[in-house]
């Protein structure tokens, strides 16, 4: 194995590890504010991923430039999510939270199916593909542009969170809902925000991964579990930590396959996430 | 629990003893009208395989029994003691390898195995529960779905146990009743489902009213304060997830014995541990009879659109199944057996308000 091998394995984890990192960032986000689990997460995104293959398919648009679009109708779905399914269960035992998010899940991953059958399918001749060969280091070109993509993504929701009136405004409303409301800040609008600004996360993901990765009804499913790792690895509502714990993950995975055994490549995550949890229950950067 | 199931201040506070009034276990005896509706309700389900005689018929409640055999015992952990597992399915499989791997290669009696199986179960659950039960909440059942997912891993890739392929249970004629093998007929796999639902459902009708039970629910709603009155809050988190554990595990057996093929897709999927979660919500968790109730509606109701819609490899069955949970999240957050209890409640109110108006 030479050392060539080796980087290339850590530049590829990376690059994939940022791409989780902005799929666990919206869904750190969403529980940070409310304290609810996403488990259709994995469904949101495997819809930016099939709107991105059907603008592609039907009008011939290059998933690069359907971004936005893409992107916006996900932040929709978001919207619609908050408004006619978590806002009546806000106030409901985290159990009938959860049950919701995952019936959501199973209701798209079927629809999915019954629309768009449960073939693989992919994007041929994307803008961007190919790979490049740095001093004998080959890098495929959509992994770098969706990473590239993805770093982008997550460092405008950093911006927004950190820097804008409204980002404050979110920050507080998740660090204390009451006190952000008596400030006048508009919670309820927050949360919808939230949600919508979490989809879109993972609809800039799905459609970045869409430009060489296959699309079908269940691709979510993978995705999420790690993001969830990620989430709590990273520490539930902490959008740094997030990042932090995709990276790792994504260069573990890429590690773990290349130097003991591919198939066990997800197990290592799930260790290390374990042997993490158990020393800190709180995760990385996880408040308790 | 978490934050977030805290009554906020908006509520009125007769709203919040009247929840408190709910949450508590009914220590009444029984009436004689309930009596006699079990009696007959035991009963019904005793004939029904001679009044109802054929294999789908026995197969749709051998279904039922076997899920809300499941539920029941998820509900032990999650229901009572409040800790949500979101990787249950851990216990079931091991419950299924244990006696199908004992009778597939030493010919050991699955009714044997079962007991290995159980006992393998409940140390599992020890070993898993120390490290993950100190978690709250969501890290909890995130863990525990990590666990799972885990293991699943590992049966695949384990050759002493058939890795991917499984176990394939060898078809054996003679003493049916040791072997756990009924091939003629499906009424006594019927009958033994049956009285293992009956068996988890008189457990937790005696946990309802035992100690430990009240621990449960104590540690359930409130862990600090438990621990402040001298509950081992620890110690009776390990014992709920112990309980549970076995009983999942006498539902792996069955599952194995019934179906004769075992394989990690099939024992040890996510999607089984979810929907031993779903069905125990829709019935009504913490209650005796809300994981029952869930699986006699939810079964027959997949079973039915399965039929009726699913054939042309359409998915309109899933769809329908996943809108319905969450319509009775939103409209129904205490389940199906709620329902009941509102009327209960309602009708409770009517009589207390006629009472201070005389």
């Amino acid at each position: 194995m030479t050392k060539e091998i080796i980087i290339q394995a850590i530049i590829s984890g990376l690059l994939m590890g940022f791409v989780y990192a902005l799929i666990a960032a919206g869904l750190s986000l969403i529980f940070g504010l409310m304290e609810i689990v996403n488990f259709a997460h994995g469904e949101f995104m495997m819809m930016s991923m099939y709107s991105a293959f059907w603008l592609w398919a039907l009008f011939g648009l290059d998933p690069l430039y359907a971004l936005p679009l893409c992107t916006m109708l996900l932040a929709l779905m978001g919207l619609a999510t908050h408004y006619g399914i978590i806002r009546p269960i806000l106030r409901a035992p985290m159990l009938a939270q959860i049950c919701a998010t995952f019936g959501l899940a199973v209701f798209l991953r079927a629809l999915a199916q019954f629309l768009w059958t449960p073939d693989f399918r992919t994007i041929q001749h994307p803008l961007v593909e190919g790979r490049v060969d740095i001093m004998g280091i080959y890098l495929g070109l959509p992994q770098i542009v969706a990473s590239a993509g993805c770093i982008v993504g997550f460092a405008a929701l950093y911006l927004f969170i950190t820097r804008t009136e409204t980002g404050l405004a979110l920050q507080a409303t998740a660090q204390d809902r009451e006190a952000a409301s008596l400030m006048g800040i508009p919670t309820d609008r927050m949360y919808a925000l939230g949600w919508m600004i979490g989809a879109a996360c993972v609809g800039v993901a799905g459609v970045l991964l869409s430009t060489f990765y296959f699309v079908f009804p269940e691709v979510g499913l993978q995705f999420a579990l790690l993001a969830y790792v990620a989430v709590a690895l990273g520490g539930f509502g902490s959008i740094f930590g997030a990042l932090l714990a995709g990276v790792l993950i994504g260069l573990l995975e890429s590690l773990g396959g290349l130097l003991i055994d591919p198939s066990f490549k997800v197990l290592f995550i799930f260790t290390l996430y374990l042997a993490v949890v158990f020393m800190r229950p709180q995760g990385l950067f996880g408040r308790f | 629990m978490s934050s977030s199931t805290v009554p906020s201040a908006m509520n009125s506070e007769g709203a919040q003893t009247l929840q408190a009034a709910l949450a508590e276990p009914l220590r009444a005896r029984l009436s004689l009208r309930t009596k006699l509706a079990g009696l007959l309700g035991l009963l019904a389900l005793l004939t029904y395989p001679f009044a109802l005689n054929t294999p789908f018929a026995h197969h749709v409640m051998i279904l039922i029994f076997l899920y809300a055999l499941m539920a029941q015992s998820w509900n032990i952990l999650a229901g009572y003691c409040g800790q949500i597992s979101l990787g249950h399915v851990v216990f079931f499989g091991i419950g299924a390898y244990s006696s199908g791997y004992l009778f597939a290669t030493y010919h050991v009696s699955p009714w044997l195995g079962m007991l290995v199986g159980i006992t393998i179960a409940a140390v599992m659950a020890v070993v898993i529960g120390i490290p993950t039960l100190r978690l709250r909440g969501h890290y909890f059942a995130i863990a525990t779905l990590v666990i799972g997912e885990s293991v699943q891993i590992v049966f695949q890739r384990w050759e002493f146990v058939g890795a991917a392929s499984g176990i394939w249970l060898p078809i054996v004629r003679e003493h049916p009743y040791v072997n756990f093998q009924f091939n003629e007929s499906k009424i006594p796999y019927y009958y033994i489902a049956l009285a293992f639902l009956v068996l988890v459902c008189l457990a937790v009708a005696y946990l309802e009213r035992s100690k430990a039970g009240f621990y449960f629910r104590a540690i359930r709603e409130e862990p600090e304060a438990a621990s402040s009155l001298g509950i081992n809050v620890s110690l009776y988190k390990v014992i709920a997830f112990m309980m549970s554990a076995a009983f999942m595990a006498m539902a792996g057996t069955f599952y194995a014995q019934y179906v004769l093929v075992i394989d990690p897709e099939t024992v040890f999927p996510l999607a089984l541990s979810i929907l031993v979660l779903l069905i125990a919500v829709m019935g009504g968790v913490g209650t005796l009879w809300g994981p029952v109730i869930g699986a006699a509606v939810l079964v027959p109701l997949s079973e039915a659109t399965r039929i009726y819609l699913g054939g042309t490899g359409g998915t309109v069955d899933l769809m329908l199944y996943g809108a319905l949970i969450v319509l009775i999240c939103i409209f129904r957050p205490s389940g199906l057996l709620g329902l009941f209890k509102h009327r209960r409640v309602r009708a409770l109110l009517r009589e207390g308000s006629k009472r201070g108006n005389a």
